[in-house]
């Protein structure tokens, strides 16, 4: 029976709050049920963590766990395949977390309140059911699910030029998930060599049966459709004006979840499936996501809006997502692994305080800011703490993910890899020159704007969004080995199939 | 008792940091400082209480067969990348570790002591944010006794960089003044810079040697590069690129040109916090770096000559521009850095058949006696610059019948700097020299003309404060501070003038046997006799006002102002990072992506839009239209047949 797996609890937790947010009447009713539906999926989070963590003691070794497939349609073999390994479990952490502060952090969201909530949880719906599906088909449809509400909640609540880019992140994504589906499509008419064809993952990595000519043309439409949410160079540009124009919650979210959707389905999909190619047209790819790294730290440095920097510096370190997972060793990839977590977080914790920050000072451009820290030091100092922690402080997760990827990138003995893994590192100073020109400019300093010191510190709910980020990126860098160990057990799988191509 | 209390050393600061750090605005001022203090205080004692026993002790197995051991005292697994890759938390105990934990906590339990006084404004109110100040001073103590204590490099690189951003806070503390955020800034990328080289050193180390270990890279060096199998690039061993590039890290902190920049702007934070990070313990971190790998530089001979040519050069050229400094506390900034390059030529000259490795021995003794007078030294000018609220030479002069114990403390730690026997300065200095003849004659003379440009600008110093005339105190008359600030300089005064008298040799060396050390008497001689010349010139020149030092200037005005301007090299930076990396770099990269990646998707969908657009006129519901589209269809499609079928 479907209902016993308690994986199908992480979409029906987003449905039941989506049909609760229907017949709420006011703000506070749509508070409540969020904040509800919120902190059953934290429950239900931790919970399966604990589950797994248990049944990984007692030396259950499959693969994927919590397995379970259910016939959706007969007629081309599409059934809803659940599981889950462990970076599905910490994705799936990292979104409850996401969503949680996410609620928080969009309290006082006006005008159309509950409109706005129903988006929010059907995007969120759309994220926890492709993180434990393990089907091409239901992976595919959670996708869209997901990639739609954002044209909404950006066209409605942004601010900016918001319909612009509205219209240019739908747009790019789509475009790239109508590469996707050419993919899967291919993926799928030659995912077995005995004609029962399959859309689930697990059977398909089994077969491994995808003819290398094929591969040629697929790995690159899967690792470009995904890439592109991915933010890879050079389809990155919907990240900054997505941001820039995209209310705060939603601004988390897109970058703390859903960029992690293109870099989980890159391995998931492209690298998994067909790892020949993979092998084999590796290269390509990291020279535009070690460009990605790089370029978008350059970027940032003369940025002036506060969004924008934080959209290239997250073109940044979602290309280091990229580039560690094209480096096809355990360690580099658990590292990527740690990067999206680290980043995911960070980023959720800056666009959070930009958006409280743009709330009270009506403006992001740091050249007309000065001195808040004596202003708002709350907000000034989870500001400094997400700056350094973006920066790779060790004590923060950044530096722990950061850590990982140089060290697995660098068993790749090859002047071609060697150059682009230093490249790489170079980014950790470029990050510093831009974070602290910002912390510099905006928080220290005399106060530039008379106006301005008639503001408020946080309040309470934002307090509390910034606080369980912090303690979220503070934990995962102060006691890295906890995930690490279960991330780099889940990848043995995976780094067996590349090595047998 | 074995050493796993050791854990304590790290624990204190840590829960004092979280605690101040947390709940510090619930405290009073006063009361925040006092735990602080306390804390670090009981830490020094714990601290102490492990260096001695490892020291004197017999029953750890600290000494087997006359060779002090490298003892681990306890730890953990932190992250595992590989399974041979692992980063250990952990507490090592050797010579130099336990030399460090002493130095660290006495100076800053001092600084923490002497804050109390120095932060308090003339009405004798406490400082706004001193919480945040003592926090900071905790954290900073945190990571510089973990740096020390780290059994691997991968523990060494963490904690090298929490004292990066416990200087970035410290120097940023007056965050309101904008000389103070932007030297915040300058310190923390210079020295992040530097790290990029350190940690590309280590990526190499750790791929070839598969070991981040110390003990496991130290015990056995030949063998450790063994596993890189020869393994070149561009001519030289990939150890030593990996030791050149981790030696670049330490040249960052260290403040070694042309990587010194940041240091002298460093200044900006408060003067205390100058005495302990920027004097005594954080810039020598790269000098005990080195020692720590001590036996792998050895292999590398190119590494060597690179680590003692750069040593050699920054403390000539700091103490040039030491020399014509005006401001109190950048004269010293200048004196730190060629002090410090003096351990780092040290440490070059070094080699383990040359005296025992006197070089080694020098450096190590020399870290710990300048820690002791430079601390000294910047606490008096906290002190001076406390009772006349400047930093500059030109608002000072007589002080000594205002400030008698500051003005001989200030002279013991001259005296001390200078090499003068009996003071600590003079026995480190020394072994200093004998280590650089014993390496070449040519590297002895340089260091020996450099450590008379050193007693000359103290001495300039020390006169233009304390004697030179007798300006207009008005009502403000200047005295000496209160005791929590004159206990420090008193002890520190004692220390550096006992220091010299350690049996270092017997304690501290490159393979942790007994050495004794031995006065090399033609060296000792000359080298007093350089440093009491150049005592007499100051004195000459800057006793009593007078008129010779300005001539001077203007005779050598070029020279003089190139040196003022620390000979261009804060311009240089400032047009590489502004000019080229901001205007050549960034600028046409955020352009690039705007306009043509950017702009080509622009265009791409206007295109898509004219394209429709054109379209749809053929939609017109104009039968004429539809007939002539018709009409040419048809004719395309005959034309195209015939074609195909001739």
């Amino acid at each position: 029976m479907i209902w016993e797996n308690i994986l199908i609890y992480f979409v029906v937790i987003p449905v039941l709050t989506l049909a609760g947010l229907a017949v709420c009447k006011n703000i506070k009713q749509v508070r409540a049920v969020s904040i509800v539906g919120a902190t059953a999926l934290m429950a239900l989070g931790v919970y399966l963590l604990v589950e797994f963590l248990q049944l990984r003691a007692a030396g259950v070794a499959d693969e994927m766990l919590f397995r379970g497939d259910w016939m959706w349609f007969e007629s081309l073999n599409i059934k809803l395949s659940l599981g889950v390994d462990g970076i599905s479990v910490s994705m799936l952490l990292l979104s409850c977390v996401i969503v949680f502060a996410g609620v928080f952090a969009s309290w006082n969201m006006d005008p159309l309140p509950r409109e706005y909530f129903l988006w929010f949880w059907l995007l969120s719906t759309g994220v926890f059911g492709f993180f434990i599906a393990v089907d091409l088909f239901a992976m595919f449809m959670f996708y869209e699910v997901a990639l739609i509400p954002m044209y909404l909640l950006i066209g409605v609540w942004g601010s900016g030029n918001k319909n612009y880019s509205a219209m240019k992140l739908t747009l790019m994504l789509m475009g790239a998930s109508a590469l996707l589906m050419l993919g899967i499509l291919g993926i799928y008419f030659n995912s077995s060599a005995d004609g029962n064809l399959t859309m689930n993952l697990l059977e398909i990595a089994k077969n491994n049966a995808i003819p290398h000519e094929w591969q040629y043309y697929l790995f690159p439409m899967t690792f470009v459709g995904f890439g592109v949410l991915g933010a890879m160079f050079p389809f990155h540009t919907w990240s900054p004006d997505g941001h820039a124009s995209a209310p705060t919650a939603v601004s988390m979210l897109h970058a703390g979840v859903l960029m992690k959707l293109g870099g989980y389905g890159c391995f998931r999909i492209a690298i998994y499936l067909m790892p020949h190619a993979a092998n084999e047209m590796a290269w390509i790819f990291l020279i535009l996501t070690g460009i990605s790294v790089v370029y978008g730290a350059f970027s940032a440095c003369v940025q002036t809006d506060l969004k924008y920097i934080n959209a290239y510096s997250s073109v940044s370190h979602c290309g280091m997502v990229l580039f560690a997972i094209l480096m096809l060793n355990t360690t580099a990839m658990t590292g990527a692994i740690m990067q999206m977590l680290s980043h995911g977080l960070m980023t959720a914790l800056f666009f959070a305080l930009i958006g409280m920050i743009y709330g009270r000072t009506h403006t992001r451009d740091i050249r007309k800011m000065g001195g808040l820290m004596q202003i708002m030091p709350f907000l000034g100092v989870g500001y400094v703490i997400a700056g350094l922690a973006n920066l790779g402080l060790p004590g923060f997760s950044g530096f722990v993910a950061e850590m990982t990827i140089f060290v697995g990138s660098f068993a790749h003995a090859d002047m071609f890899h060697r150059v682009l893994t230093i490249m790489a590192c170079s980014a950790i100073v470029i990050t510093a020159v831009y974070i602290l020109r910002v912390v510099g400019k905006m928080l220290y300093g005399p106060v530039h704007d008379e106006h301005h010191r008639t503001l408020t510190d946080a309040v309470w709910h934002e307090k509390f969004a910034v606080i369980t980020l912090i303690v979220c990126v503070a934990g995962l860098g102060c006691f890295p080995n906890f995930f690490n160990e279960i991330i780099y057990d889940s990848f043995s799988p995976i780094i067996k199939a590349l090595g047998a191509f | 008792m074995d050493f796993s209390y050791s854990y304590l050393i790290l624990v204190l600061p840590l829960v004092t940091f979280l605690f101040l750090g947390l709940m510090g605005t619930r405290l009073s001022r006063k009361a925040a400082g006092v735990v602080g203090t306390t804390m670090m205080g009981i830490t020094a004692v714990i601290a102490y209480t492990i260096a001695l026993d490892y020291f004197f002790g017999t029953t750890q197995g600290q000494i087997v067969d006359g060779i002090r051991q490298q003892l681990v005292a306890w730890d953990l697994t932190w992250l595992e990348f590989s399974e041979k890759l692992v980063i250990k938390v952990g507490f090592l105990l050797d010579p130099i570790s336990a030399m460090m934990l002493m130095i660290i906590t006495t100076v800053s339990f001092l600084v923490h002591l002497y804050s109390l006084g120095y932060m308090q404004d003339h009405h004798h109110e406490y400082e706004k944010g001193l919480q945040r100040y003592y926090a900071f001073l905790s954290l900073f103590s945190l990571s510089m006794l973990g740096l020390v204590v780290a059994p691997n490099i991968f523990q060494m690189y963490i904690f090298w960089e929490l004292v990066g951003v416990s200087s970035y806070l410290l120097i940023g503390f007056y965050y309101t003044l904008p000389a103070a955020v932007s030297a915040s800034k300058k310190a923390f990328i210079v020295t992040r810079f530097a790290d990029l080289g350190f940690l590309v050193g280590i990526l190499i180390l750790s791929f070839y040697t598969q070991t981040f270990d110390f003990i496991t890279l130290t015990s056995d060096p030949t063998a450790a590069i063994a596993t890189a199998g020869g393994a070149t690039f561009m001519g030289c061993s990939v150890t030593a690129w990996a030791l050149t590039l981790i030696f670049m890290g330490g040249a960052g902190k260290s403040a070694m040109f042309p990587l010194h920049i940041w240091l002298p702007d460093a200044m900006e934070g408060p003067t205390p916090v100058s005495a302990l990070i920027h004097a005594a313990t954080m810039v020598v971190a790269g000098v005990y770096l080195i020692a720590r790998m001590f036996p792998l530089y050895c292999l590398e001979e190119g590494t060597m000559m690179v680590i003692t040519v750069i040593g050699a050069f920054t403390a000539f050229y700091a103490a040039a521009v030491a020399c014509v400094q005006s401001d109190i506390k950048r004269v010293l900034a200048f004196s730190t850095i060629s002090q410090i390059a003096f351990m780092v030529t040290s440490l070059g000259v070094a080699r383990p058949e040359l005296h025992d490795g006197v070089g080694y021995m020098a450096s190590m003794f020399h870290l710990f006696t300048h820690a002791m007078f430079k601390a000294l030294l910047f606490l008096c000018a906290g002190a001076i610059i406390h009772a006349v609220h400047s930093n500059e030479m030109s608002a000072m002069g007589g002080l000594r019948k205002y400030m008698p114990i500051c003005n001989i403390a200030f002279a013991i730690g001259c005296l001390a700097i200078a090499g003068i026997p009996p003071f600590a300065g003079f026995f480190s200095k020394d072994e200093i020299l004998v280590a650089a003849f014993l390496n070449s004659p040519i590297w002895g003379v340089w260091m020996m003309l450099v450590a008379g440009m050193t007693a000359f600008y103290m001495f300039r110093l020390y006169y233009k404060i304390f004697w030179w005339n007798n300006p207009d105190y008005g009502h403000h008359t200047p005295h000496d501070a209160p005791m929590t600030m004159s206990l420090p300089l008193i002890i520190l005064s004692v220390v550096s003038i006992l220091a010299g008298f350690v049996p270092f040799g017997e304690m501290v060396t490159y393979d942790r046997a007994s050495h004794p050390i031995h006065m090399t008497m033609w060296v000792a001689v000359s080298s007093v006799a350089v440093a009491v010349i150049a005592i007499l010139l100051a004195t000459k020149l800057y006793l009593k006002e007078n008129e010779a030092p300005t001539k001077m200037k203007n005779a050598f005005n070029g020279l003089w102002t190139a040196a003022y301007n620390r000979f261009y090299m804060d311009e240089l930076y400032q047009f590489i990072t502004h000019k080229i990396i901001f205007e050549r770099v960034s600028r046409p990269l955020a352009w690039f992506d705007r306009q043509i990646v950017d702009g080509s998707l622009n265009k791409l969908a206007s295109l898509t839009n004219a394209a429709s657009f054109a379209v749809r006129k053929l939609q017109s519901g104009n039968v004429q239209v539809y007939v002539y589209v018709y009409l040419i269809g048809a004719l395309l499609l005959g034309a195209i047949t015939v074609i195909c079928l001739i």
